[in-house]
């Protein structure tokens, strides 16, 4: 197949899972194996897609909306790593969807089903965007799929919630990242994704600022403080919800936007020449900062990994807005270790909720005895997400240090290295309490299901736990490959 | 596509086109009253309507090929005789217009049916037919008194038409009372402007009128005084802010079917009378230069788009909710002709057009609404997207274009528009369109998030899809609005060539 057949295919075959489930809607088990079969399907043409990038880039044109709107697709590296990790923990979420949704006998699976199949869909547009245009297009339909998903529950608790991030998601994208996007278009003559900067040498430095601003706010997506709080309140969500698209798709899908506009919109030089550059990197620090803080204080455990999910996403708009290639470099590598872990941790809270019912850090002690495999992936993942080696987390953390050097910004250093102290005061607790309880700990609250977690939401978050490990060793090659995309500069 | 349907058109029909696109309504209108039935009727306005919209496709073939399109009513030359003038603007009107009408027509029966005393149909359609005929008839006219004919023989059948719904709930009548008092204020504003134009030039032509003012002092009172009561006039019809007051209660209790065809048509035509004059009649320079129409306009459309639209998140009405977005949604067209730029123009003429689409399609949803469940409470929505499906779709995807998101129509206009207001300098506005949209994210939202998410109030209430006249032309024009979003070149074509056609004195070259 040619390489733009293999995009449209990629696009496509979401959207046939999402046909699939609603013919085969009736019977759960077909049901169930059209997502396994769209999801393998899709990882394996992402594969086949991204091993034919060598022969040199590739592009689609799907025609114009308009005059100056044209969707269009490219992939380059770092969309395509974005691509394979989207798509690739989608597998392993989709037998854990499985397991939890049927464990917990929640109801309106279809719709559950077909909003995932629809906001992969979503993914991958951004992931493969060759424009800002089409970038934001994908970014609202990530938006709008996963509205229902989050309102899943249908009490006032969820809508409350689910209106919280619809609304601050709607309105930063169309009140300042559409903006920043018209704006673009105005000033740099085209939409289109360049090497170098599409803006270098075209602006100003006062307008550079106001864009850069309305650019790292508007995309509300990467939880940039102040508007981080859609996503502690998108928790009311199922937890493969808040695993894969909380924790993979859609925060990853802003803090790519903001690389994609950092290396590809401003570039550089231009980045490290505006005075706002170094504005968002100080509101970047504070974010780590102050949400790790936060996560100290919560005691609901998906709560706590929400905080902690804002602030390890700060870490990529701090690698942007860094400025030099291993800044550029660390945030993207972030992008692909944080993921694992972090999909890990959501995946072994949702075990433990079908288990035993359990939601608060405080009476989880003692619980590892019982669920060993669980507990054992998360002090794996804890671990990889503090950036202890061998594991994925401590590559992105190297390279963002050196970044930091280099720009001259030794102040991220000193917060960087604050941070992974935080992270592990409010993470490696869990896992040490939990295996190894103080002495007179009281048993913790029976399971509710006689036979415990359902196999797969066991076995799920073990193998992206070994995943953290794995992602160690491979990340010099998805370095290599990723140079080229940096090389830019 | 277009030359093969228009060249298996009648030759006496291609040839007439212009006259006839008014005339067959007109005498249809007359016939309905003869009728046996409604059900005859609605034919004959199904025949009209489509007979019209055919006369405008004939006109935009030629349109495109002459530039003008020129027809002198009984033989008598312009600039004594009635001229009827299509060019690059008004034709997109013309196919708005009747290209509603066809749809509306088809929709209109069972909600018609259901909402009007039997023995009233054939005056119904008969009312409906001959506002059509002067909708069409404002839109198609090249002279300035011959404009004020139409507008007043459409103005009195709504009226009437908004009167009619007084069966179904006895406040359309005050609304309708309201809506005479003011529309007539308006209209009778608008003959004076006329009258001062016509003592000052001396011809009621409107291409001559063009051409006698530009070479009149700038400074002349009875043309300055023309020009006022001339905007102030239309602003009433065309619910520009604060002339709107008419609209929320005539919109709110009219029959359904009513509201729909008025919101996707009646208030577009009194902007396109605004075009007419704003930029052909009176010199775009005079307009902004002279005049500077932009410091009157600008502040009007941005109030509107601010306060109107708060006011719809507060409405508890699903109709006056969408009456209250539709004044808001003039306030982006007419900050669209504020700029006084190409390019403000036709984003501003293309968001009209995108607005008569999706406010089209919402009212025909409500009308389903309330059809099958006698309601248009929001809180009477609640759980409705179970039980109808088909009609919450198109009324969802509807509601996303309002808001603008992408892959709609309304992304695709709004988009225009914040580009023209940023290549202007005009970030303030921009600022405006923006925090505008954030509150229709909140009042659709809040709908949106009844009808999927909430559980329905009176469950017992009988539930079902609309009928299927119904539902064709509703999804006609959902999918119109979601072909916009992804492929606007042929209507930015369209707009563009109406933003062009506007900048030439008198529309175009004789």
């Amino acid at each position: 197949m040619s390489p733009e057949a293999l995009i449209l295919t990629v696009l496509f075959i979401p959207l046939l899972t999402v046909m699939a489930i609603f013919v085969v809607k009736s019977i759960p088990d077909l049901r169930e194996a059209a997502t396994l079969m769209g999801a393998i399907s899709l990882f394996g043409a992402v594969i086949w897609l991204v091993a034919g990038l060598g022969n040199g880039p590739v592009e689609l044109v799907l025609g114009q909306a308009a005059p100056g709107l044209v969707f269009a697709f490219k992939l380059e590296p770092l969309g395509a790593l974005f691509a394979l990790v989207a798509s690739g923990l989608w597998i392993i979420n989709s037998f854990y969807s499985i397991g939890y949704m049927r464990g917990n006998r929640e109801r309106n699976q279809t719709r559950f089903y077909i909003c995932f199949a629809l906001a992969l869909f979503g993914a991958m547009g951004v992931a493969m965007a060759g424009n800002l245009f089409t970038l934001f297009v994908f970014y609202e339909v990530l938006t709008l799929s996963t509205y229902p998903l989050v309102a899943h529950k249908g009490d006032a608790n969820a809508q409350r919630g689910a209106q919280i991030y619809l609304m601050t998601l709607l309105g930063t994208s169309i009140g300042l990242f559409l903006v920043a996007v018209v704006w673009t278009s105005s000033l740099g003559g085209s939409l289109d994704f360049v090497p170098g900067g599409l803006l270098a040498g075209k602006i100003g430095p006062v307008e550079a600022s106001i864009l850069l601003l309305l650019f790292a706010f508007g995309i509300g997506k990467a939880a940039l403080m102040p508007f981080h709080f859609w996503l502690p309140n998108a928790m009311v969500a199922p937890t493969p919800v808040s695993a894969l698209l909380h924790a993979v798709a859609v925060v990853k899908a802003g803090v790519f936007a903001i690389l994609k506009v950092a290396i590809y919109i401003f570039g550089a030089d231009l980045l490290s020449t505006t005075p706002a550059t170094d504005w968002v990197l100080g509101v970047a620090c504070f974010t780590i900062i102050v949400s790790s803080l936060i996560a100290l204080t919560k005691d609901n455990l998906k709560a706590r990994l929400a905080y902690s999910t804002i602030g390890q996403l700060a870490y990529v708009t701090a690698g942007a807005m860094l400025a030099n290639e291993a800044g550029f470099l660390g945030g993207s590598m972030q992008i692909a270790a944080h993921a694992m872990g972090k999909i890990t941790l959501f995946m072994c809270a949702g075990a433990i909720y079908v288990a035993t019912g359990l939601t608060n850090i405080s009476d989880m002690r003692g619980l590892g005895k019982r669920m060993p495999w669980v507990f054992g992936a998360f002090f794996v993942a804890s671990l990889s997400i503090i950036g202890v080696p061998p594991l994925a987390g401590g590559w992105p953390k190297f390279q963002l240090l050196l970044g930091a050097f280099e720009g001259g910004h030794g102040y991220v250093a000193w917060v960087l290295l604050f941070s992974s102290l935080l992270n592990i005061a409010y993470l490696l607790p869990i896992p040490i309490l939990g295996l190894m309880p103080p002495k007179g700990t009281p048993d913790p609250a029976p399971y509710k299901r006689p036979e415990g977690a359902p196999r797969f939401v066991v076995m799920a978050p073990v193998v992206t736990a070994a995943g953290t490990l794995v992602l160690f060793f491979l990340m010099g090659q998805i370095a290599d490959f990723l140079a080229p995309a940096m090389g830019g500069i | 596509m277009l030359e093969t349907i228009v060249s298996a058109l009648p030759d006496l029909m291609v040839a007439n086109a212009a006259p006839l696109l008014v005339v067959v309504p007109l005498i249809l209108a007359g016939i309905c009253v003869f009728t046996p039935n409604g059900r005859t009727a609605w034919g004959l306005t199904i025949l009209g309507s489509v007979s019209s919209f055919l006369c405008a496709l004939i006109l935009l073939l030629q349109v495109g090929t002459y530039g003008v399109v020129s027809y002198h009513l009984g033989g008598f030359a312009p600039p004594l005789g009635i001229e009827f003038r299509v060019d690059g603007l008004n034709v997109l009107f013309l196919l708005l217009v009747t290209g509603m009408g066809v749809l509306a027509a088809v929709f209109s029966w069972p909600t018609v049916a259901a909402e009007i005393r039997v023995e009233k149909h054939r005056l119904f359609y008969a009312a409906h037919l001959i506002c059509f005929t002067g909708l069409a008839g404002v839109a198609i006219t090249g002279d300035a008194f011959n404009l004020f004919v139409f507008l007043e023989i459409s103005s009195i059948s709504t009226y009437v038409l908004v009167a009619l719904g007084g069966t179904r709930d006895r406040r359309a009548l005050p609304a309708a009372f309201n809506y005479l008092i003011m529309g007539t204020i308006g209209a009778t504003f608008f003959v004076i402007g006329v009258g001062f134009l016509y003592a000052a030039t001396g011809t009621l032509n409107m291409v001559d009128m063009a051409e006698r003012l530009a070479v009149i002092d700038a400074g002349n009172r009875a043309v300055v005084a023309g020009f006022a009561f001339i905007m102030v006039g239309l602003g009433v019809k065309a619910a520009i802010w604060p002339l709107h007051q008419w609209l929320p209660n005539a919109y709110a209790y009219a029959p359904s079917f009513v509201t729909m065809f008025l919101s996707a048509t009646a208030t577009k035509v009194a902007i396109y009378a605004v075009v007419r004059f704003g930029f052909t009649v009176f010199a775009p320079e005079y307009t902004f230069e002279t005049l500077n129409i932009t410091y009157v306009f600008g502040p009007l459309a941005m109030i509107a788009m601010l306060v109107c639209s708060f006011q719809a998140v507060f409405q508890t009405d699903m109709r006056r909710m969408l009456a209250y977005s539709s004044v808001a949604q003039v306030g982006y067209m007419l900050l669209g002709i504020a700029i006084g730029t190409s390019a403000g123009l036709s984003a501003g003429l293309f968001h009209l057009v995108n607005h008569g689409l999706m406010k089209g399609a919402l009212f025909m949803a409500v009308a389903g609404v309330v059809l099958t469940y006698q309601g248009t409470r929001i809180s009477d929505f609640a759980g409705l997207g179970r039980a109808a499906p088909l009609t919450m779709t198109a009324f969802a995807i509807a509601g996303l274009s309002l808001i603008g998101m992408p892959l709609t129509a309304g992304f695709q206009s709004k988009w225009y528009l914040l580009q023209a207001m940023l290549d202007g300098g005009w970030g303030l506005a921009a600022v405006v369109v923006v925090a505008s949209s954030f509150l229709a994210v909140i009042y659709m939202g809040r709908v949106l998030q009844a009808v999927f998410f909430q559980a329905p109030v009176n469950p017992r209430k009988i539930r079902r899809e609309a009928p299927a006249l119904l539902l064709i032309p509703l999804w006609g024009l959902t999918l119109a609005t979601l072909y916009i979003g992804v492929q606007a070149d042929w209507v930015i074509d369209l707009v563009q060539a109406a933003a062009q056609a506007s900048f030439v004195p008198g529309g175009g070259i004789r």
